[in-house]
C-alpha cells in the first residue's frame, strides 16, 4: 500500500463494548498522525459515518450475534482487501460468548418482558468465523500500540508482527517477581498471549487471560499445579471460561 | 595478589560501602522488593535484607522475616546479575529520516557509570562468565554489553544458606566464590572476613585499613563453608554423563516432561547463563524514526525456532529437549563446560515447579 494513495480506513462494530474502539481514539497525537496517513472514512465512535465505501483496511471490533451482523460483515469483507479483527470479541466471541454455553432462548426469556422484539443468534462468535480474517489482534481491549504497529507495518508494506509469546515472556524482562511462585497468586500468564505489558501481574494479580490463549496452552499442567496450590476447581473453570471462554484452547480446556 | 583476609566489624560494614562512594561507585545491593531479594540501589548498609531468610522449594519463593542480623543469609533472587548486563528489552540502534527523506543511522548510546553490585554470589560469577565467553568474543564483542561490563565491581559473599532448590556444589560452582569477584566477603555473626580477588578490590581493602582476621574467624569461615556444602542434596550427573542426552533424542522421558511443561519460558528468563535474544524494528507512525529492539528471547516460545516462517520445533517436548541438550551437553562443545552452575532458579521459577536435576537423571539413567 503506497503512502501517497492514502489508503482508506474504516472502523466497524459489531456485539463490544467499544472498548477497542477507545483504543483507538487513546492513541492521542498518533491518531492525529494516523488521520495524515489514511483516510478514516468510517469510524462511528469518532465521527464518521460511511459504512458502504470499499477501503484498503477494515478493523473489526465486536463478535458475530445476530443474523444482520452475519449480512454485515460479509458485505465488509467485500469492500475491504485487508481486514483486522481487533480485541476478544472479534477474536474470540468475548464476554457475551459465555451465553454459547447456555440456553440462549431461556435467558432471553429471563431477562427481557418482551423476547420477540430480540433477534439474536445461537452463538457469540469471532468474525473469523464466519469470513476469511487476515490480521486477528488479540486482547481485551486491544492497545494502541498493537494497533499502531499493524498499521505502521501495512502501511511500510510489511508483514504486521504477531506476538504469541506466553505473558511470562513479558513479566521476566520487565522484572516483575513471579505472583504465582512469590505469593501462590492463580495466574494465567503461562498460557496466556503477551501483549498487555503483564498488566496485572505488575500489580501483584495473577494475569486473568485477556489476550487469549498463547501459541502453547497446556491447560492440564495449568490446572493440576491451580489444584496443587489449593484453587478451587470451580474457580479454576472460570479462570479458563470468562473473557475468551469461546477461544478454541481454553474451551476445550473447561470441557475438560 | 595478597590474599591476607581481613575483619570488618559488622557496624562498620558503612565504611565499605561509604569507601566505594568515594571512588564514584553507584551501589547495588540485595534489596527486599515484591517478596524477592533483587539488586536494587541501596545508600547504606540498613537497605540490606537483616534478618532474612529463604525458603526456596520447586514452584515456590517465600521470605522469612526474623530478627537476626545477618544481611546475607539467603541463597538468592530471581535474578542473578544477567538483567545488568544483557538488558531485557533494549534499543541497539537507531534510523531517522530528515525532511529530505535521507536515512541517518546511529548507534544507541546508552550513559553508564561505575557501578559495585554487593552481595552477589559464586554462581552469579559462574554464570557471568559463562555470558562474557557468549557476549565478549574478542574481535567480535558486544559493544552494549561491553561497556556496562567494564563499569562493574563485584563484591561477593560467600553463600552461607544455600535453598534447597540450591545444587552449586554438583555443577563445582560454589557456595564459596571462586573467581571472578574484585572483593569477597563471609559473613560471620560479628562481621565480616575480607579477601580481595583483584588490584581494585585490594585498593578498596587497603583503603578500609582494617585488622587481620583471627585464626578463630577463619575457622568460623572453614566451618560455615563445611556445612554450606552439605546442604545441598540435589545433584547434577557429571559432565560426561550430561552428554548423553544427545545420544537420546528420542527417550520417552522428553514427552513425560512436555505433559508437565507450559513452554512459559521462565526457566531460560531465569536461568543466568541463558542468552538467546530476538531483534525486531518499532517505528514510529509516521515513518520518520525507527528503533532496532534486542530483548530476551527463549527457545520455548515459538519465533526461535523459526524457518520459512513455521517453527521447527513445534511441540514442547522438543523445545525442552533443545533448551537441555544444548544447556547441559552442547555448551560442552561451544564453551568447555556445561551451561548450568547450579543456581537453582529454574526449579523454584518454574510456575510448575519441574526440577532439572530430577529430569536429567531419568534422562540418563541406565548410562550402562
Amino acid at each position: 500500500m503506497s503512502e501517497q494513495a492514502r489508503p482508506k480506513v474504516a472502523v466497524h462494530k459489531f456485539s463490544s463494548c467499544d472498548g477497542c474502539q477507545l483504543a483507538l481514539l487513546n492513541m492521542g497525537d498518533d491518531l492525529l498522525a494516523l488521520s495524515q496517513l489514511v483516510d478514516i472514512v468510517h469510524f462511528a465512535e469518532a465521527g464518521p459515518v460511511d459504512e458502504e465505501q470499499e477501503v484498503d483496511i477494515a478493523l473489526v471490533e465486536g463478535s458475530i450475534s445476530t443474523p444482520e451482523d452475519i449480512e454485515r460483515i460479509n458485505g465488509i469483507r467485500q469492500r475491504s482487501k485487508y481486514l483486522i479483527s481487533i480485541g476478544a470479541c472479534a477474536t474470540s466471541g468475548g464476554l457475551q460468548a459465555l451465553r454459547n454455553m447456555a440456553d440462549t432462548d431461556n435467558w432471553v426469556r429471563s431477562v427481557y418482558p418482551r423476547p420477540d422484539y430480540l433477534s439474536v443468534l445461537d452463538q457469540s462468535s469471532p468474525i473469523a468465523d464466519l469470513v476469511q480474517v487476515d490480521l486477528e489482534l488479540w486482547g481485551c481491549p486491544v492497545n494502541s500500540g498493537q494497533v499502531i504497529a499493524a498499521l505502521r507495518d501495512l502501511l511500510s508494506g510489511v508483514t504486521p508482527r504477531v506476538d504469541v509469546q506466553p505473558v511470562c515472556m513479558e513479566c521476566k524482562r520487565q522484572g516483575v517477581v513471579c505472583v504465582m511462585v512469590s505469593r501462590n497468586e492463580p495466574c494465567m500468564g503461562q498460557i496466556t498471549r503477551a501483549g498487555c505489558g503483564a498488566l496485572c501481574p505488575s500489580h501483584g494479580r495473577g494475569c486473568y487471560a485477556c489476550y487469549g490463549p498463547a501459541e502453547q496452552v497446556n491447560s492440564r499442567a495449568v490446572s493440576e499445579h491451580f489444584i496443587e496450590i489449593e484453587v478451587p476447581v470451580e474457580e479454576i473453570r472460570v479462570k479458563f471460561g470468562s473473557i475468551n471462554s469461546n477461544a478454541p484452547a481454553f474451551k476445550r480446556a473447561r470441557d475438560s | 595478589m595478597n590474599q591476607e583476609q581481613k575483619f570488618l566489624p559488622r557496624h562498620d560494614l558503612d565504611r565499605l560501602l561509604q569507601q566505594l562512594k568515594e571512588e564514584s561507585y553507584n551501589c547495588l545491593g540485595p534489596v527486599v522488593r515484591d517478596g524477592a531479594i533483587q539488586y536494587l540501589p541501596i545508600t547504606d548498609s540498613s537497605d540490606l535484607p537483616a534478618g532474612v531468610e529463604l525458603d526456596q522449594v520447586p514452584a515456590a519463593y517465600q521470605l522469612e522475616f526474623t530478627d537476626g542480623d545477618r544481611l546475607f543469609n539467603w541463597s538468592n533472587g530471581p535474578q542473578a546479575l544477567k538483567p545488568l548486563l544483557f538488558r531485557p528489552r533494549e534499543n541497539i540502534w537507531q534510523v531517522q529520516r530528515d525532511s529530505s527523506g535521507n536515512l541517518a543511522f546511529s548507534q544507541a548510546d546508552e550513559s553508564v557509570e561505575p557501578t559495585a553490585v554487593i552481595g552477589v554470589r559464586a554462581c552469579d560469577l559462574a554464570a557471568l562468565e559463562l555470558q562474557d565467553r557468549h557476549f565478549l568474543v574478542p574481535g567480535a564483542e558486544d559493544p552494549h554489553y561491553k561497556k556496562r561490563r567494564d563499569s562493574l565491581l563485584l563484591i561477593g559473599v560467600d553463600c552461607s544458606q544455600p535453598s534447597d532448590t540450591c545444587f552449586c556444589v554438583s555443577t563445582g560452582d560454589g557456595p564459596d566464590l571462586r573467581s571472578g569477584f574484585d572483593l569477597a566477603m563471609t559473613e560471620l555473626e560479628d562481621g565480616f572476613v575480607l579477601r580481595a580477588g583483584t588490584k581494585r578490590g585490594q585498593k578498596i581493602l587497603d583503603a578500609l585499613n582494617l585488622s587481620a582476621a583471627t585464626e578463630t574467624q577463619l575457622q568460623q569461615v572453614a566451618i560455615q563453608s563445611e556445612q554450606a556444602t552439605a546442604r545441598q542434596r540435589r545433584l547434577l550427573p557429571d559432565a560426561g554423563v550430561q552428554k548423553l542426552l544427545l545420544q537420546r533424542p528420542e527417550h520417552p522421558h522428553w514427552q513425560n516432561v512436555a505433559e508437565r511443561c507450559t513452554a512459559c519460558g521462565s526457566c531460560t528468563s531465569v536461568c543466568p547463563t541463558c542468552f538467546c535474544f530476538s531483534e525486531h524494528s518499532e517505528t514510529n507512525l509516521d515513518a520518520s524514526v525507527s528503533q532496532q529492539v534486542r530483548e530476551w528471547s527463549s527457545c520455548f516460545i515459538p519465533n526461535h525456532s523459526n524457518s520459512h516462517g513455521h517453527p521447527v520445533r513445534a511441540d514442547i517436548a522438543s523445545r525442552y529437549r533443545q533448551w537441555l541438550t544444548h544447556k547441559l551437553a552442547g555448551w560442552q562443545e561451544q564453551f568447555g563446560r556445561s551451561g548450568c552452575v547450579g543456581c537453582g532458579r529454574c526449579i523454584s521459577w518454574c510456575p510448575v515447579g519441574i526440577d532439572i536435576t530430577q529430569e536429567v537423571n531419568k534422562l540418563v539413567e541406565d548410562t550402562g
